[in-house]
């Protein structure tokens, strides 16, 4: 799969990815629409390992472990994250992040 | 050779007992802790009479002379090899002689508090702060060097306070004991400087160095001059001035009067017969080295001196028992001072340090003995001035017998303990300085003739209406009176020559009867005026006063020393330095740092905006952050 594909067309890809993860994170305000920009960034970086590894390295595995390893976490991270947004909504009946701004001066 | 190591129990026992009841204090009834502070007391007692016979006459004598004992030694702090502060028990003829004078007095006085200080508030307080007392009084005698010793004599100047302000509820207590202790610790300064030039000029603390034969205190700090006296004639005047603070010479003595605001027993251990000898000790603790310094030497002379008659003048005009008492402890530490001022080094010329030693040991017995006895009067009259008094010798038999045995004592007739130390030290003057002998026989026929005064003011005269008949003293108040008093009357006949000398050598001594029966009259002569103005209630004693004018109000207002001090410090000290001073520190020093915290507080102020507890901001911020980086390393890498 994907043989003779060149690697600027994955790094143009991941960076696209990137940047609208970053985008959609200072943008949106509903929390649920930024965990999944969050989750957009991550992807991107693993898209960079495997397609690193698979052209730099060919006989070893450590990218795709780590991307593995990336997904794992991400999951964890985003059971968490629901949670406490869950929490946020029974407090405040809102789940908009502008309104979350007891932490200042 | 005698093991003498035990002797560091000395010292230990007392902290033990003021620890101990210091903080078990509130649990017991009171008489417990008394009990336990003068059981340990008596223990101490016991060690340092043990501790006295085996040194002065179980021990081998070294070339005929008695050894310096270095008992116990702890190195506390290592500075270098040659300088270091010790802690541990330095035995020699006037040290062991100190253990017993302070041991005995100090004993005495715990039994005769139980008594005196009986249903008392804060009578387990009183015991626990006379154990702290006693503890630092030991360890002062005991230092093996000047560094401990200044440990210790601050120690005792706490303690000192502590008692003076025991009725912390009187304003006089409080203000008496704040000036005792400012006015000391200001001499203790001139002391430390004392120090501080002592061992930097010659490298060590040690007194066994610094008064050996070989004492680097000879040879180094000769050569700068300043004010035409040498460093070490300096450090010695700096070390008086921390002796004189501690034995009330003039003009540092004015915080000994006021220290009467405490407990009569506190005045006769600490304000009579021990703390204020320190300075004494302390001079003749260094006597080799003033010696050596003999224009400091002088000065003690001098100084000593002038304040016993300053005081005995003082004395024949006050109506306080308690401070006539205190004046006359002023004068005889000034003769103490002087006889160790016109002392010489060695063998008979070291009459005068010899006498010195004499008249503290005696003088520690009977003038414990007036203050106790004085206890006991005002226990039995409640009050404190001798014209509310008088006819006293039919309630207070043996209160009477005792007191009369510590006037005749101080005195100065024979066979009393005061008339064979007074005569040494008589002697000595006489062949060092005229003028100063003068002096003292002045001052002799003064103090016969004020204690007589006070003898016959309490004792004899008008009986005074009272609010009930004055009684004798409980059982535990009159014993310690009576063993005072055999003291009083015994003292005088031990052999100060062969025991405590300047080189440790005993040397034989013989009373100048030239000398000694023109002072014996001169004191019959004091007792003699005592009795023909006093023993009958007479205005002649009035007229005396009236002719005397002006002179009589001065001395009756103590010359006005405190008022000067008031002068000094009110008017100049407070307006030129303090307000200067409290001006500088309010603007310069508090105003830079307001400053500071001007700044910080505007600048925060004005940058809190961006905390805005918005997340997305903060996001933003970094990433932006983030990006300008990235370029930069890229720009950097790629040139």
């Amino acid at each position: 799969m994907f043989e003779g594909v060149p690697i600027h067309w994955f790094l143009v890809l991941s960076t696209l990815m990137f940047f609208i993860g970053i985008y959609g994170f200072l943008v949106r305000k509903n929390l649920i629409t930024m965990l999944m920009s969050i989750e957009l960034i991550l992807n991107s970086v693993c898209i960079n390992f495997v397609a690193f590894n698979k052209i730099l390295y060919p006989g070893h595995l450590e990218g795709m472990f780590f991307t593995l390893f990336i997904i794992a976490v991400a999951a964890a991270e985003a059971s968490v994250a629901i949670a406490i947004i869950i929490n946020i909504y029974r407090r405040l009946v809102n789940i908009d992040v502008e309104k979350m701004d007891e932490m200042k001066y | 050779m005698i093991d003498f190591s035990y002797t560091i129990w000395i010292l230990l026992i007392p902290l033990i007992v003021f620890v101990v009841t210091g903080l078990t204090g509130n649990r017991f009834k009171p008489i417990v802790t008394g009990i336990i502070g003068t059981a340990g007391l008596g223990v101490v007692f016991l060690l340092s009479v043990i501790t006295a016979y085996k040194f002065f006459f179980v021990l081998d004598k070294v070339g005929g002379a008695f050894q310096r004992l270095l008992a116990f030694n702890h190195t506390w702090l290592h500075l270098t090899d040659k300088l270091h502060i010790d802690i541990g028990v330095l035995l020699d003829p006037i040290s062991v002689m100190m253990l017993i004078v302070i041991s005995t007095v100090s004993f005495m006085v715990h039994i005769y508090s139980l008594g005196y200080m009986k249903g008392e508030k804060g009578f387990a307080r009183f015991f626990s702060i006379l154990s702290l007392f006693s503890f630092s009084m030991l360890g002062l005698v005991i230092a093996t060097n000047i560094f401990q010793m200044y440990i210790f004599w601050e120690l005792v100047g706490v303690s000192s306070f502590l008692l003076i302000g025991f009725y912390y509820e009187k304003d006089s207590a409080v203000a008496a004991s704040k000036k005792a202790f400012i006015v000391t610790r200001f001499a203790d300064l001139g002391f430390l400087i004392g120090i501080l030039l002592l061992s930097y000029t010659t490298g060590t603390f040690d007194f066994i160095t610094l008064t050996g034969p070989n004492s680097p205190a000879f040879t180094s700090g000769q050569g700068i001059m300043f004010l035409g006296m040498s460093t070490m004639t300096w450090s010695m005047l700096f070390v008086f001035m921390g002796g004189a603070g501690k034995s009330a010479m003039f003009p540092l003595h004015i915080w000994l009067p006021d220290a009467m605001e405490g407990p009569t027993p506190v005045s006769a251990l600490i304000h009579a017969a021990t703390m204020v000898v320190a300075g004494v000790y302390l001079v003749a603790r260094m006597f080799p080295i003033f010696h050596h310094e003999q224009s400091a030497l002088e000065i003690v002379a001098w100084v000593g001196g002038f304040t016993s008659l300053f005081a005995a003048v003082i004395a024949c005009t006050q109506y306080d028992i308690k401070r006539v008492l205190a004046y006359s402890t002023m004068s005889q530490i000034g003769y103490m001072m002087l006889a160790l001022g016109v002392s010489g080094y060695g063998g008979e010329d070291g009459l005068g340090y010899m006498a010195s030693m004499f008249h503290l040991f005696t003088h520690a017995f009977f003038k414990a003995l007036l203050f106790l006895g004085a206890g006991a009067i005002i226990h039995a009259v409640h009050s404190n001035y001798m014209n509310e008094m008088g006819g006293l010798r039919k309630y207070l038999p043996i209160t009477h017998a005792t007191f009369l045995i510590a006037c005749l004592a101080i005195s100065g007739i024979p066979p009393f303990a005061g008339f064979f130390s007074k005569d040494e030290i008589l002697v000595a003057a006489f062949h060092h300085n005229k003028a100063l002998f003068a002096m003292e026989y002045l001052v002799a026929g003064m103090t016969a003739f004020y204690m007589f005064r006070l003898y016959f003011n309490v004792f004899w005269g008008q009986e005074q209406h009272y609010h009930h008949t004055p009684h004798e003293a409980p059982v535990t108040m009159t014993i310690p009176l009576i063993i005072l008093a055999i003291g009083s009357t015994f003292a005088g006949f031990i052999p100060f020559t062969k025991l405590v000398t300047s080189d440790s050598l005993p040397f034989e001594s013989h009373t100048e009867w030239g000398i000694a029966i023109p002072s014996i009259l001169i004191a019959l002569a004091g007792i003699g005026i005592a009795t023909m103005l006093y023993m009958k209630k007479s205005d002649t004693s009035k007229k005396i006063a009236t002719a005397l004018g002006g002179f009589y109000t001065a001395a009756y207002g103590k010359f006005y020393i405190d008022q000067v001090y008031l002068f000094i410090t009110k008017k100049i000290l407070f307006n030129y330095v303090s307000r200067p001073v409290a001006w500088f520190d309010r603007h310069i020093v508090d105003g830079t740092m307001n400053q500071f915290a001007y700044v910080t507080n505007v600048v925060s102020d004005r940058i809190k905006g961006f905390q805005s507890g918005q997340l997305q901001q903060y996001a933003l911020v970094f990433i932006s952050g983030v990006i300008a980086l990235a370029l930069l390393f890229i720009y950097l890498w790629t040139n």
